[in-house]
């Protein structure tokens, strides 16, 4: 833990100490204060001592501001170090997630990793912030009081130790009776969110079904079990309260009785049982915050733990030492006996004993069923994840061997769930290539059938996408996609399923460009139509993790039976029947 | 603007939350009670310290032991006790009441706010994001819960507090209160004007954390891409950037939130230490005695210690009538009105003459009420649109001048390009909006006079988005029809081509789907809203884009399930892929909101307009 933290504190750990030493001596006035209170009564007005009641008050009036500045100070430096230390844990945390490979990214979901960077991070810098001013003050203010109490007598003290470990007691016994309870009242609370969630996105189908009255009941069941959990839960934690009236109250009494009669008997002034009645709140105070620190320190300890666990997970697609860094060759590929499983070493093989070779500039296109490991298999060439056995070759070299920044340029890939960033369009299609002019944008959106929309756009190459594109439709996307993927002028593109939302006639004039401009590029298509891959050099069957076939169209159309059964089920009432 | 604190009319929200609170007044009214004698038994007893120690105590300094009088000292401690032990009962008891007040209260606005929301126009959440809706469950939920459980009481304790011990003030020296209340103003312009500073910068950290967490979103969403791209140092960069914009603002927020304690504890012995010395020239001048002066002091710290709190239970107490405000904008916002008055009852065949009857028969008729009398419509599934005109918004036609008709059992496609108008028809049909000029009828009765819950019984829906539910998908398919039994679910499923990997899933028809079904194939998703449809059984059923996103391996077996769903209903189908429409009875194409040409697949073809540039865009290469 410890080794986790101090990077994490760089360039802020000064903060920290600094903090530390205002409230110390922030502290230390505040304990003295009580004193000279009741010096002020005791002797300045006891005595009818006019200058030493101003001198006293004089010096108060000083300590005050001193310990006034000093609080400040160590409020805007704990603000400093807390803020500071939520600001590295967000950049460790993205520093490291976009280190992570296709692997890692998937053993954590998406949704888990934003809450960890946004929720997480919050609970950890704000319990940070607070650790800075209380962690040392509450411990400090406790003993040096207790000391003090114990200056006045030594004797009185002792009620302290009765009624401290009763209330210490009663604490421990309310929060870890009730800390359960409460975990158990956020889930209630968490399922809650989720299904009125879950209602609003089916708003269409509740109305459609007429199904509000079933989800209003639905909703009360759940808010009613909400009601009685967190009733339970908060039933418990207000003892709180009445406890610690309780445990001061009786202080108050046991103090005066015992110490009425040591005043009595002359063994203490009546200013010094005014003091350490103060001293006594003071006490059961600083005891109540630590407690406070201790539950918020059990609450954000689970945060600071899932941080961790991204922090510590190793990366498992890293550069090898001596990666080359020559441009690679060409677009050549070789799959050698691959097999590949998601969860290395127990998850279930997707892709069992590939052999494949294909020649640079060759057209492949690739079709089958859900789940028949298309995706996963082109995913092996840019190396976003690593084969478990066999390897994959690229330009006549092992992909493991490349420098991973060299291979992922040569290889253009468009993803099956792609997205664009908010941004304008012209910034999207930056990601392809930095440098390129515009010509050469306006270049690649020809290519991809997208310069003509794109001009429609009253802002043109400027046009504001919003986040994910969310303002474009899905063909539009998808045409985009393929543009930034082209801008990069690989020497693989791969295309998965990346026009399933292009009309047919657009589908075939994006391929016509590529066979066009792209004669060199070793173009890999997977899709669903067969439309997009007949006219492909080869065509690969993908059943259930296997090869079924490979061939041209009019080849598979006549030996193979899953073609067939793709070509029929596509062309049934077809207008060629 | 959303973050903002103010509430607009805070009386009146304050008083509507209060008569959430007030559902048992007796209670409210009991709270109130033993907060008044919580907060009276704390200074009470601090008020009894004084006495005890100059009339008990000090008579008897340097009294040998033996001849100690303790009558007048125990009598006195026996009162206090009694005042403590009052004090720590009402405590207990009023947060006691309060738990089950504060809870009762919540649920019933939670409770409220859900329930309208599920009586509001489909029109209400088309135009407010999803999100917004959201944070009133819980983040405006949330500041009222805070609010109430703790800023209620600790408003009126606070308030009792000073009051109290200011009229004790007085009692003691009016002049020392005169300076106890300068000091007071001085307090509450601090704390106001650092509250409005620390607002202001949270209001600024607010935004910058949205920023930061959009930003941390979208990159995390699209991490793969980063990585396809090599893209990751870029991203990096700029992300820095927005991380160093927030620590700043945060730094500023906290420092102001945090600056205020330091304050107002320092301004409290800066009081006291003045008060001394005034006090002293007072004592001096023999105006006050030592032992009043001696409680005046302590009196000052219970007087500026509930200030502090006030002011601060002040922020929590705005922003939760804030919170509450937009809650109840939402409470009274117009549910969807419906003036419908034909509804759909069970008939049956007795003498050639439908009657009406209680038994579920598989027979419907929509009951068309005249007057007195009424008369029974048997459903048969026919709709017509007579020179419908739409718009999402006035001046912004969507649809204009739709003209059509679906016998009962007939198949009709809508074709067309995004935005065209497609999805449109099929929220009039439902009554998901009305419609601007132009009737639709179902059987003949124009739809405005049936009862919406009847009308959208009587159709089925199959969309693009499944929208499945936290359930089993016995449950999820059930959704159709709520009294359906288990064999009519099976039977439902097993007609839509579901049953099949439905008894391959781990707990069968028992297993729970989770998150939109995320744990089922696209395919498998859209097989379940299939049999959802199916089991409802209604003779019209709208298509939209039901399978524009499954390959078309599965679609082959979702057709086929598809078919026997058609079969015998009136169907509207929405699609864009052509080969699922072309065996319609007719074929609609839409642009710019009209339809442009109508036919069915022979007929459109022959006429080489946009649906044959559509479909041979296709053929080209076949």
């Amino acid at each position: 833990m410890i080794k986790t933290l101090k990077p994490l504190l760089k360039g802020y750990g000064k903060y920290v100490l600094a903090c530390i030493g205002c409230v110390v001596i922030e502290a230390i006035l505040e304990i003295l204060m009580p004193f000279l209170m009741s010096r002020i009564v005791d002797v300045g007005i006891a005595n009818r001592d006019l200058d030493y009641v101003f001198k006293v008050g004089g010096m108060m009036l000083v300590m005050a501001l001193v310990s006034l500045s000093m609080g400040a100070m160590a409020s805007r430096l704990s603000a400093k170090a807390g803020m500071g230390f939520g600001a590295n844990i967000r950049k460790a945390l993205f520093d490291k997630i976009q280190m992570f490979s296709f692997a890692n990214i998937d053993k954590f979901s998406t949704a888990s990793l934003i809450t960890r960077a946004t929720t997480d991070t919050n609970n950890v810098q704000n319990m940070f912030m607070m650790l800075n001013k209380t962690a040392i003050r509450s411990p400090m203010m406790l003993i040096v009081t207790m000391i003090l109490a114990m200056n006045i007598n030594a004797e009185l003290v002792m009620i302290f130790f009765l009624v401290v470990p009763i209330l210490g007691i009663s604490l421990y016994l309310i929060i870890k009776i009730s800390f359960p309870m409460f975990e158990k009242m956020l889930k209630k609370y968490d399922a809650l969110n989720a299904s009125i969630q879950e209602n609003l996105i089916s708003i269409r189908v509740v109305k459609a079904f007429v199904r509000s009255a079933y989800e209003k009941l639905k909703f009360k069941k759940s808010n009613d079990e909400l009601m009685e959990t967190s009733m339970k839960a908060e039933r418990v934690i207000i003892l709180n309260m009445p406890l610690m009236q309780f445990s001061t109250y009786l202080c108050i009494i046991l103090v005066l009785w015992f110490g009425g009669d040591l005043v009595m008997d002359g063994t203490m002034l009546e200013g010094e049982l005014m003091s350490f009645i103060t001293y006594i709140s003071q006490i059961l105070m600083a005891l109540m915050m630590l407690s406070m620190i201790f539950v918020n320190i059990l609450i954000s300890s689970a945060s600071f733990e899932r941080i961790v666990e991204v922090l510590n997970e190793e990366i498992d697609i890293q550069n090898k030492e001596n990666a080359v860094t020559d441009e690679i060759k060409d677009g050549s590929i070789e799959f050698k006996d691959v097999t590949f499983a998601y969860k290395k070493g127990t998850g279930e093989p997707v892709l069992s004993h590939i052999n494949l070779s294909i020649k640079s500039g060759e057209t492949i296109g690739i079709i089958g069923g859900t789940g028949s490991a298309k995706t996963s298999l082109v995913q092996l060439i840019p190396r976003l994840y690593d084969v478990s056995e066999g390897s994959v070759t690229v330009g006549g070299r092992d992909v493991r061997e490349y420098d991973i920044e060299v291979l992922r340029d040569a290889v253009g890939m468009v993803l099956q769930k792609n997205v664009l960033f908010s941004g304008t369009i012209e910034e999207n299609l930056r990601w392809g290539n930095k440098n390129a002019t515009h010509e050469e944008i306006v270049e690649a959106c020809k290519q991809a059938c997208a310069h003509d929309f794109i001009m429609s756009f009253p802002n043109r190459y400027d046009t504001w996408l919003e986040q994910g594109g969310s303002n474009v439709s899905g063909g539009q996307k998808q045409r985009l996609c393929i543009a930034r993927a082209l801008l990069k002028k690989p020497k693989i593109i791969i295309l998965d399923d990346s026009t399933s939302a292009v009309d047919m006639a657009t589908d075939a004039s994006i391929r016509a460009a590529f066979r066009r401009e792209l004669k060199d590029t070793t173009t890999l298509i997977i899709a669903q139509r067969i439309a997009s891959i007949q006219d492909s050099d080869r065509i690969i069957v993908m059943d259930d993790g296997q090869i079924d076939a490979i061939g041209t169209h009019e080849e598979l159309l006549k030996t193979n039976a899953i073609y067939q059964e793709v070509y029929n089920s596509q062309m049934k009432g077809g207008i060629s029947e | 603007m959303r973050n903002d604190f103010k509430p607009q009319d805070p009386a009146r929200t304050l008083m509507r939350i209060i008569s959430y609170m007030a559902s048992n007044k007796l209670q409210l009214i009991l709270v109130i009670l033993l907060v008044l004698v919580s907060s009276g038994a704390q200074v009470l007893g601090n008020y009894f310290v004084r006495p005890i120690i100059n009339e008990a105590i000090v008579p008897m300094i340097g009294t040998p032991e033996e001849a100690r009088v303790y009558t007048n000292f125990i009598a006195m401690i026996f009162q206090m006790i009694l005042i403590y032990a009052s004090g720590v009962l009402s405590t207990y008891f009023y947060k006691r009441l309060m738990v089950k007040i504060s809870n009762g209260a919540l649920n019933k606005i939670r409770e409220d706010l859900f329930n309208n929301m599920q009586d509001l126009p489909i029109k209400f959440y088309d135009t407010n994001p999803h999100g917004d809706l959201m944070s009133r469950f819980t983040n405006d939920v949330d500041t009222i819960r805070e609010a109430m459980s703790e800023g209620f009481t600790a408003l009126i304790s606070s308030l009792v507090t000073v009051v109290g011990t200011m009229v004790m003030m007085l009692v003691i020296s009016v002049r020392l209160t005169l300076f106890i209340f300068f000091m007071a103003i001085i307090m509450i312009l601090v704390v106001k004007t650092l509250g409005g500073l620390s607002r202001k910068y949270f209001n600024l950290r607010q935004k910058e954390v949205g920023n930061c967490n959009a930003y941390i979103e979208e990159m995390f969403e699209g991490v793969k891409v980063v990585k396809v791209f090599n893209h990751e140092e870029e991203v990096i960069e700029r992300f820095d950037e927005i991380n160093e914009e927030l620590r700043k603002v945060s730094t500023d927020a906290n420092t102001y939130a945090s600056i205020v304690m330091p304050i107002m504890g320092n301004l409290y012995y800066i009081t006291y230490a003045v008060i001394a010395a005034f006090g002293a020239i007072e004592v001096i001048g023999g105006r006050l005695d030592i032992g009043s002066l001696a409680s005046f002091l302590l009196y000052t710290r219970s007087f500026s210690q509930p200030i502090v709190n006030m002011s601060q239970q002040m922020n929590a107490i705005l922003a939760a009538l804030a919170g509450a405000e937009r809650i109840f904008q939402l409470i009274d916002e117009q549910p969807e009105v419906d003036n419908g008055k034909v509804t759909l009852v069970n008939v049956k065949e007795v003498d050639g003459k439908l009657v009406e009857c209680e038994e579920r028969t598989q027979r419907w008729a929509w009951k068309h009420p005249h007057g007195d009398s009424f008369e029974l419509v048997e459903m048969k599934g026919d709709v017509r649109f007579h020179d419908v005109n739409f718009g999402y918004e006035e001046n912004h036609p969507v649809l204009k001048h739709i003209n059509l008709f679906a016998k009962p059992g007939q198949k009709i496609a809508f074709v067309g390009s995004t935005g065209a108008g497609k999805t449109t028809i099929t929220n009039l049909i439902n009554r998901f909006y009305d419609i601007n000029s132009g009737s639709i009828t179902y059987d003949g009765i124009d739809i405005k006079l049936i009862k919406k819950d009847d009308l959208r019984r009587s159709l089925a829906m199959v969309l693009q988005d499944t929208h499945l539910f936290t359930a089993s998908v016995m449950e999820n398919i059930r959704y159709g029809k709520l009294d359906a039994t288990d064999e009519e679910v099976i039977e439902a499923a097993k007609l839509a081509n579901a049953h099949q990997f439905i008894k391959h899933l781990p707990q069968g028809y028992d297993t729970i789907l989770t998150q939109d079904g995320s744990n089922l194939s696209q395919g498998q998703r859209q097989l379940l809203a299939i049999a959802r449809a199916a089991v409802a059984n209604p003779p019209v059923l709208i298509l939209d884009e039901a399978t524009s996103s499954i390959d078309t391996r599965t679609e082959a077996i979702i057709q086929d399930g598809m078919d026997r769903l058609m079969a015998g209903r009136t169907v509207f189908v929405i699609a864009h892929r052509l080969s699922t429409v072309r065996n319609s009875n007719a074929i609609m194409v839409l642009e710019h909101g009209e339809i442009i040409e109508r036919g069915d697949h022979d007929e459109l073809m022959a006429q080489k307009g946009k649906y044959y540039q559509l479909c041979t865009g296709a053929e080209e290469l076949s």
